[in-house]
């Protein structure tokens, strides 16, 4: 098993179909060293666009570029990309311009940093726009295999990416489908829907329940937007018991979009583990045990609607 | 204070932020560096503050637009005696008040939470329009970077300031020309800058940012000027006072590892 960040996968990915498709642009704004898309800018310099610290102006850019033909991917840290929410709202979305948004360092997992640079509410922005697909893979096969849909999808397309490595957790030959979870692993007492690097953590959080006599499926839930009625549908008039995992804030991320399915459906009860704070600088275990995203309140959520 | 005292000062925290970074492990020593000679002037020099009374309301106000330096500012703090030195060596540890850019809410010592750049500025205006409108006398102080300057809502304020003659607020920018992926002539060229600044209506002065009869004689100007703000345009070298360090965009955002601290720290001892 070999470890890696999505971020860098990206980079990697990005580089080799920007050989195969020659309508993809690049944007940056002084991240390219952290974003990895300075693969891209090497090879490719004459579709590379140093932009510099001006994320408003570069979501402009992007829109204008995919009005002109172009595939655009616009990149920098998810915070500072969706923080520009309003450009993107109205020059990327209600435009219907065919830009990629791509943010990294999502999630307080990127740590010492702290908050300013953490992404924890760009999924709640992003998926409040009505025409934009949200996607977060959880490792590098994922990355690279929803980065080659993201560049045949017509249409915005925000990509969450992390700072830190993750183990993979799908095969070599893994087919990434849209709007579809995975299962990682059965079990037919609670399911655990995850999304992300915190994957890792929920599959940790099923070896603990399965010690305490539970069997948790394990669900990899890589497109927040369309979100996957049916699996949520499946385990929420199966069993009922779900619990969402993501390092992302409470409101409005994969536990807000799942909460928003079963309420419809009028069964099943939920337990939501995301981050419930504004967060803070620290080591990212620290912080994953501090604000409850560690395999153990995972587990303990999940223990609270198995005992109800 | 007299300018060898200021540069006395200047030297010990130079240091602090050497020994705050290894012991971090994460950070950013070459803007921290290259703002640090600014922010001792202003402290120990210029600003009208009282460490034992943080919230006087007639205090002068301090914004660093560019958060990603805030050791720059924890050392001045704590040399000021804001809180004590030894809790330097907590920046960027869980349940720190020292975050790894600044968080007002945990240290209110700070009078802004920065970090994401290009908005320090504005939040430096509006303190500004706030004080004349209460017809206060004191005086806001921001620090802005260079790279920074790419940034929209720079001059968004910059536009603003002078429109409600805001000669309260004084902005340094420390022009060290390397932001984080390289030169900024090669990510996103800002000159002519000095006359940018004069275009949009600004007093505008261009010093030697390491040198603090400059800083100290600008400062006194910026003060003397009536009916509008100063800008001043520090020319400064990223990584000031460490070689290995200086004019190297590498060391923007790395911490130095012990060795590579020891090294800075006999360097900086070291020099007149
Ligand atoms: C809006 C925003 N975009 C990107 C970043 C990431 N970032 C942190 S420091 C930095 C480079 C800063 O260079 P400069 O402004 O020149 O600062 P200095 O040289 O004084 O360190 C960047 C791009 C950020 N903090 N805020
Ligand atoms: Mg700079």
């Amino acid at each position: 098993m070999g470890a890696k960040a999505t971020r860098v996968a990206f980079g990697e990915a990005l580089t080799r179909l920007g050989g195969e498709n020659p309508d993809i642009v690049v944007l940056d704004a002084d991240l390219s060293k952290s974003t990895m898309t300075e693969q891209f800018a090497k090879k490719y310099p004459d579709r590379f666009f140093d932009l510099g610290i001006a994320e408003g102006n570069m979501v402009g850019a992007g829109a204008g570029m995919a009005l002109a033909g172009k595939i655009p991917f616009i990149c920098s840290f998810a915070c500072f990309v969706t923080g520009r929410f309003e450009q993107i709202r109205m020059s990327i979305a209600y435009t219907r311009a065919n830009v990629k948004i791509v943010g990294t360092h999502a999630g307080i997992g990127i740590g010492e940093d702290g908050y300013s640079q953490m992404a924890v509410e760009d999924i709640a922005l992003m998926r409040s726009l009505p025409n934009m697909v949200v996607i977060q893979p959880a490792d590098a096969v994922e990355t690279e295999r929803a980065l080659e849909y993201i560049v045949r999808h017509q249409g915005p397309v925000f990509l969450r990416l992390m700072r830190q490595k993750t183990e993979d957790i799908h095969p070599p030959d893994y087919r990434f489908r849209l709007g579809k979870g995975v299962v990682l692993r059965p079990g037919k007492d609670v399911t655990l829907l995850g999304t992300g690097g915190v994957l890792a953590n929920a599959l940790k959080a099923a070896e603990i329940l399965a010690q305490k006599g539970a069997e948790a499926q394990v669900v990899n839930v890589p497109t927040l937007k369309p979100i996957d009625r049916e699996m949520i549908s499946e385990a929420a008039l199966g069993h009922g018991r779900i619990v969402t995992v993501e390092d992302h804030g409470i409101t409005g991320g994969l536990g807000s979009a799942v909460a928003e399915v079963v309420a419809e459906l009028g069964r099943g009860r939920i337990r939501r583990v995301a981050v419930e704070d504004f967060a803070e600088s620290g080591n990212p275990d620290g912080l994953y045990r501090k604000y409850g995203l560690c395999d153990e309140n995972i587990a303990a959520k999940a223990l609270e609607l198995l005992g109800e | 204070m007299d300018i060898p005292e200021l540069k006395a000062i200047a030297k010990e925290l130079r240091v602090d932020i050497i020994r705050m970074l290894v012991e971090a492990g994460s950070g950013h020593p070459g803007g921290s560096l290259s703002c640090i000679d600014m922010l001792a002037a202003l402290f120990f020099h210029k600003m009208r503050h009282r460490p034992h009374d943080p919230h006087w309301p007639d205090r002068d106000r301090f914004v660093l637009s560019k958060g990603h330096c805030v050791p720059a500012l924890y050392a001045v703090l704590a040399k000021a005696g804001y809180f004590p030195r030894d809790e330097l060596l907590t920046l960027r540890k869980l349940d720190s008040r020292l975050q790894g850019h600044p968080d007002r809410h945990r240290l209110p010592y700070l009078e802004a939470s920065t970090g994401s750049l290009g908005q320090g500025l504005s939040i430096a205006l509006g303190m500004a329009l706030a004080g004349k409108s209460a017809q206060k006398d004191y005086r806001v102080y921001c620090v802005i970077s260079d790279g920074e300057c790419q940034a929209g809502q720079v001059w968004e304020a910059s536009m603003a300031a002078p429109k409600f003659g805001l000669d309260n607020l004084c902005a340094l920018l420390d022009y060290n020309k390397i932001q984080l992926s390289g030169a900024i002539k090669d990510i996103m060229d800002l000159e002519p800058l000095l006359e940018k600044w004069r275009a949009f209506n600004w007093h505008a002065v261009e010093i030697d940012g390491h040198d603090f009869a400059a800083i100290t004689r600008a400062l006194d100007e910026a003060e003397r000027t009536k009916g509008r703000p100063t800008l001043i345009l520090c020319q400064t070298i990223k990584g000031k006072g460490v070689s290995f360090m200086e004019g190297r965009w590498e060391w923007h955002g790395k911490a130095p590892n012990h060795e590579e601290g020891e090294r800075a720290i006999q360097e900086i001892l070291a020099q007149t």
